[in-house]
């Protein structure tokens, strides 16, 4: 990519100490401390997950006394997971750090509302804890009734102020999103660096407009969502009492009118990271640029209309069943053109395996298989038997766990040089990879198996008959935590060893913006901005 | 190339503030007060929720209050809003207003949801409820041609006395800005009093019955978007005596005006569908 950019040296007036970051109006700063807040309420969210696992090893009680409390332990760690690790790492994270840079801007459109954005996270996941520790249901602490939290066991069956703590989290974690979207829309629209047209415009940037428009939409009904269970709870309304003339089925339409725009919130930043990381260690432009970045649009697009394919059970009628079967078949169609476009891009590629390239290949590959169950699930018919088993379990841990947290891995590793300026051994980033790409099919495969031997989600015991592969789940969410260590060392020992990052530490193959600035860039970038001629993305 | 720290671009680097992070700490404080009074807690014996969430509350209405000072300050006396920091402007407002068309949505939807399937066969508790039509039985609605249809006028009427303030502004009429201004508070407050009046008639409650939830959930939320519209607008009035706004640079006012079209806007739909669909002038003639 032709540029003519300006590498200056650090900002002279930039604040130090607690200002710099508590005050910050920079979009790498912020970006970093959205990383630091997603990896500290992943360690937390991950130590549920661990306890849930070491419940589940075996049948019978053995860690918690108390079955409400495990049900405590999946809501929060569903809740912690989608709201405070994957969307800050991705968005928030590494969308602050890239974007602008990647599309020739200095900052954000509104480095300020950039900031509130940030605060209201550790605002909102203070709440979400402190109501694992207040009353939910009469007797037992926190909120049980997992992260879609449908009335009526959200209304009449946790009187105690537990889940009011977790409707206000939602309420500020959204409004944090919102205003992150719009700042997002803004900057992708309005300051790209001259000649940097939307059609050679980095896929990231593509992922990142997508998903923010998704988040733009669809946050506001969510938040309609839970303030109507808020007056349900709290001020007598009937929105979800049928008793009183509402409808507890209005709430899953609702919810999932947010929920499904959602699931591809989370994953549509890891389409882009892993698109630029493809490419990179291909040493090839990304096969059919226009059309990944359209069939981003067109999962975003028809993303919003497919939301009661997670109501199959619920009574809904044979028309509308049909329907939202017929539409959620139809995101696979984009959805392969993603698959197939990565695979064209590797095609006679002259391809490294570094550790970035490692997890993008593994996201790939674990990504598809999840794709693949999420079809089985599609169908009503299918799902009249699958709906909330463990393979339901099983279909979105691996487009998310194994789909979202591996690009977090991938990025991570991709930019680490980039944002810190020092190097990671690749052998540990490689190693990292070798046992979290272990430890997870370990965890969730055999989670198939159980769900279609008919074993449900959200229960803290379960028949001998499932023993067998229960215990083998375990044992893999015990490697994919050992690779966590692994990763932590990796940080430790670039940060002790300061082997210093080159500008473009990937070579030939890296060509977005941020490879022509410093490792790690000045504080405040492209003061002159770069003018963009070239057409290779 | 120019010295190296000098910026050579358009966009606005905006400096360390406090006001997002004093912003975030008050929504805390805010969101456990009102937890904390809506549950009626206590920490160690104190009941201490009304106490939070005032202070909450203050907290977040100052740092609304300095922050936007900052805002009207890089704009009207250090110039930092170049064209494409207006464009940016512009472009967040436009979404802010998409976010809260959305947030409506989620309320229209409860609405419809409730008042399209009150006598839906399978629901037979709702139906129980309903007696299977809209309004639901023993629920005496208002008349929409009486005070629905005076709001209605009122906002209406707001919408085009906005509308002469702004061409005003846009002659350089000050006076014709400030009266204009002027005639669309007043008319903002009135139809607030209006809407109060009403309540305080309403043959319905809130609690109990899906009637009362849809509707004062709806009409309350328009009712409190009245109420911030109308001080956005007074705030403007502030700043056309103090001289802001010029008739090439006032998206303060363009804003205000914005927003308080799409209130406008978001009234046809509550008077349309709640008022006169949803009374027995609509969907009761229309159920069996």
């Amino acid at each position: 990519m032709a540029y003519a950019a300006a590498d200056h040296e650090a900002h002279a007036d930039h604040p130090t100490g607690w200002r710099r970051w508590v005050m910050s109006t920079n979009h790498k700063d912020i970006g970093t401390l959205y990383l630091i807040f997603a990896l500290t309420a992943g360690l937390v969210g991950g130590f549920l997950s661990i306890m849930m696992r070491l419940e589940l090893q075996e049948p019978g009680m053995q860690w918690f006394t108390n079955p409400q409390t495990y049900n405590v332990f999946v809501t929060g760690h569903g809740l912690i997971m989608v709201f405070f690790v994957v969307m800050p790492a991705l968005i928030g994270g590494f969308g602050n750090w890239f974007v602008p840079i990647m599309i020739g801007a200095p900052d954000m459109a509104f480095p300020r509302m950039n900031n509130i954005s940030f605060w209201l996270l550790p605002a909102a996941f203070a709440l979400l804890l402190i109501s694992m520790f207040v009353e939910g249901a009469p007797g037992s602490n926190g909120f049980g009734g997992g992260w879609t939290v449908y009335p009526p066991l959200s209304v009449a069956g946790h009187p105690g102020p537990a889940l009011d703590f977790g409707i206000l989290s939602l309420h500020l974690a959204g409004a944090s999103s919102i205003l992150g979207a719009i700042n997002f829309i803004t900057t992708i629209l309005n300051m790209r660096a001259p000649g940097l047209t939307m059609h050679r415009m980095p896929l990231f940037a593509w992922a990142m407009l997508v998903t923010a428009f998704l988040l733009l939409l669809s946050l506001p009904v969510l938040a309609g969502a839970i303030t109507m269970l808020l007056t349900d709870r709290n001020f007598g309304t009937t929105f979800f009492d049928a008793a009183g003339g509402g409808d507890p089925i209005l709430y899953q339409h609702l919810f999932w009118f947010f929920g499904h725009p959602e699931v591809y919130i989370m994953i549509l930043p890891g389409f882009g990271i892993v698109s630029h990381i493809i490419s990179t260690f291909s040493k090839k432009p990304i096969f059919g640029y226009l059309g990944m970045a359209y069939a981003m649009v067109a999962i975003g697009a028809v993303g919003f209309v497919v939301w009661a394919h997670h109501m199959y059970t619920a009574g809904l009628s044979l028309n509308t069943q049909r329907y939202f079967v017929f539409a959620t078949m139809v995101i696979a169609v984009p959805t392969g053109v993603k698959i197939f476009s990565w695979i064209a891009t590797m095609w006679g590629g002259s391809i490294r395996f570094t550790a970035p390239m490692m997890w993008a290949v593994g996201f790939i590959f674990l990504f598809t298989v999840g794709g693949v169950t999420g079809v089985v699930l599609a169908n009503a018919g299918l799902d009249r038997n699958l709906h909330n088993t463990y393979y339901v379990v099983a279909h979105f841990h691996y487009v998310l766990s194994l789909g979202a947290v591996f690009s977090i891995f991938a990025a991570w590793y991709y930019w680490f040089p980039k944002m810190s300026g020092y190097v990671t051994p690749d052998w540990i980033g490689r190693l990292h990879f070798w046992v979290s790409f272990v430890g997870a099919n370990v965890l969730f495969f055999p989670m198939h198996f159980t769900g279609l031997a008919g074993m449900p989600r959200h229960y803290v015991d379960y028949p001998e008959a499932f023993a067998g592969w229960n215990r083998i789940s375990s044992i893999g969410s015990y490697i994919f935590a050992f690779g966590l260590l692994i990763f932590f060392y990796g940080i430790l020992v670039a940060f002790l060893r300061k082997e210093k990052a080159g500008e473009s530490p990937w070579g030939a193959g890296a060509n977005t913006l941020e490879w022509t600035l410093s490792s790690p860039p000045p504080y405040h970038q492209f003061e002159t901005l770069p003018r963009i001629s070239g057409n290779d993305h | 190339m120019a010295d190296a720290h000098a910026k050579n671009h358009d966009f606005h680097i905006v400096d360390p503030s406090p006001w997002p992070f004093v912003g975030s700490l008050s929504a805390f404080i805010l969101a456990v007060g009102a937890i904390m009074s809506m549950k009626g807690l206590a920490i160690g014996g104190m009941k201490a929720g009304p106490v939070l969430l005032g202070l909450g509350f203050i907290g977040v209405i100052y740092t609304m209050i300095a922050w936007w000072s900052d805002v009207v300050n890089e704009s009207t006396h250090k110039g930092n809003h170049t064209r494409v920091v207006q464009l940016h402007h512009r472009y967040g407002m436009i979404m802010f207003i998409a976010s809260e068309v959305m947030f409506f949505v989620a309320w229209f939807w409860a609405f419809f949801d409730s008042s399209i399937y009150a006598g839906e066969e399978k629901a037979f508790l709702r139906n129980a409820f309903t007696g299977g039509h809209w309004p639901p039985t023993g629920i005496e609605v208002f008349d929409p041609w009486h005070l629905p249809l005076l709001n209605t006028l009122i906002l209406l009427t707001s919408g085009t006395t906005v509308t002469w303030a702004h061409h005003a502004l846009l002659n350089d009429d000050r006076e014709g800005l400030k009266q204009g201004l002027i005639i669309t508070i007043i008319l903002g407050a009135l139809f607030s009093i209006v809407q109060a009046y009403e309540y305080s008639h309403a043959a319905f409650s809130f609690g109990g019955n899906i009637y009362g939830a849809t509707f004062y959930m709806a009409t309350g939320f328009h009712g409190f978007h009245v109420l911030i519209g109308t001080i956005f607008l007074a705030v403007c009035l502030l700043r056309a005596y103090k001289g802001h706004f010029t008739p090439k640079q006032h998206l303060g006012f363009e804003f205000a005006a914005w927003y308080w079209h799409f209130v406008d806007v978001v009234w046809l739909f509550l008077f349309v569908a709640i008022y006169l669909w949803g009374s027995q002038w609509g969907a009761a003639a229309g159920a069996h």
